[in-house]
């Protein structure tokens, strides 16, 4: 019998996780970021699509926390844990953080792509999660998918076609 | 004030901010393209990004967006949204035909894509300067900044400023068509004023918030 595999999407500032043989998706990351943390071994990972590097720079007081890197990867660790994986297990793939418009005169967090980037990996560090692979900047909007049994992400752009990190 | 608790009068408010604005970035379009050219009754949607995307027809989904910021008494982001279709009949259109397709040779045309920017910079710089006028508020605008992509990725770059503070959007979203019957949209012209704005509008207007 063959099994039906379901792909969890995940939408922007919103994260998720799967266990295998489910797939988890998210659309058209732009300058925001898309870390998918896994285990290989359990076969467990989750995606977080996150639009803002820390949840210092929120003006809210219920804020979103799947929207910052700092709050969302801390989330999504603790919801991989609750699924089965083990901490020292977790390993990481992180893409995104393009800068879509040339912008010139605009404000500094207009350039929030690599900011993004470099948010994302700190946090990944502080977790001891190792970044495995990475397809980050440039100007392009990325669509990715991840599969826990083979561990490849895949990615989509407009211009390139789709590859697998 | 919570954006997600505006009343009809607020939102009939904001709409005939839209009406005026793209009332005037419409005639503009209709002189640049010598065609007759109308607008849809401007919607007042309050939407999460995620909603706003499917506004759009869904995050993946392959669209020119120009995009601009306006400064001042009054803070946002303005798109000129175009599906690829659109923008090459536009293109043709202004060029007499002499340019057909925004790409060439699998790369963007940089003359078609001047030609987009300048006519978004007139509409854009008519809707606004008809808002400024209405509201008696100031602001400058940006040069007009182009991206070919998925939907989700060039938008997202527009609300950065508000997602700061909001987990919504107020979209002054008007659809414009060419008159001919059957004609299909030309495109959409999204006004997004940051949340610390609107009650600024309101009170310009002199109308409580």
């Amino acid at each position: 019998m063959k099994e039906t595999v379901t792909v969890v999407k995940v939408g922007i500032a919103d994260l998720n996780v799967v266990k295998a043989p489910n797939r988890i998706r998210t659309s058209g990351l732009g300058s925001c970021v898309g870390v998918v943390i896994y285990d290989s071994y359990k076969q467990v990972a989750g995606l977080a699509h996150i639009m803002l590097p820390d949840s210092s720079l929120t003006k809210q007081e219920n804020f979103n926390k799947y929207k910052y890197a700092d709050t969302a990867i801390d989330i999504l660790v603790e919801k991989l844990i609750q699924l089965g994986a083990r901490k020292s297990q977790l390993k990481a793939k992180i893409a995104g953080g393009a800068q879509m418009f040339q912008l010139q005169s605009a404000s500094e967090i207009m350039r929030i792509g690599p900011r993004n980037v470099e948010a994302v990996k700190e946090r990944l560090k502080f977790h001891q999660i190792p970044i495995v692979s990475s397809d980050t900047g440039g100007n392009q909007g990325r669509t990715i998918e991840f599969d826990p049994v083979t561990t490849k992400l895949k990615i989509r752009t407009v211009n390139q076609g789709e590859k697998y990190i | 004030m919570d954006t997600k608790k505006l009343s009809s009068l607020h939102k009939d408010v904001l709409r005939e901010i839209g009406n005026i604005g793209a009332g005037n970035a419409t005639a503009s379009m209709s002189q640049l393209i010598n065609k007759k050219i109308k607008m849809e009754v401007p919607s007042v949607k309050i939407v999460t990004i995620n909603e706003m995307m499917e506004i759009l027809g869904g995050p993946e989904r392959l669209i020119v967006a120009i995009f601009f910021r306006f400064e001042g008494e009054v803070t946002g982001t303005v798109y000129f949204i175009l599906t690829v279709e659109e923008a090459n009949d536009l293109v043709s259109k202004m060029t007499n035909g002499q340019v057909t397709s925004i790409m060439k040779n699998g790369e963007q045309d940089p003359m078609a894509i001047s030609v987009l920017q300048e006519v978004a910079n007139i509409l854009n710089g008519s809707y606004l300067s008809a808002m400024a006028d209405f509201t008696k508020l100031r602001m400058t605008t940006t040069i007009p900044y182009l991206s070919i992509d998925m939907a989700a990725a060039t938008i997202v770059t527009g609300l950065i400023e508000l997602s700061r503070s909001s987990d919504y959007a107020i979209l002054i979203d008007t659809k414009i068509v060419g008159a001919e019957p059957n004609s299909s949209t030309k495109g959409h012209f999204l006004l997004i004023p940051d949340p610390e704005s609107i009650p600024k509008l309101f009170s310009a207007l002199g109308i409580s918030v």
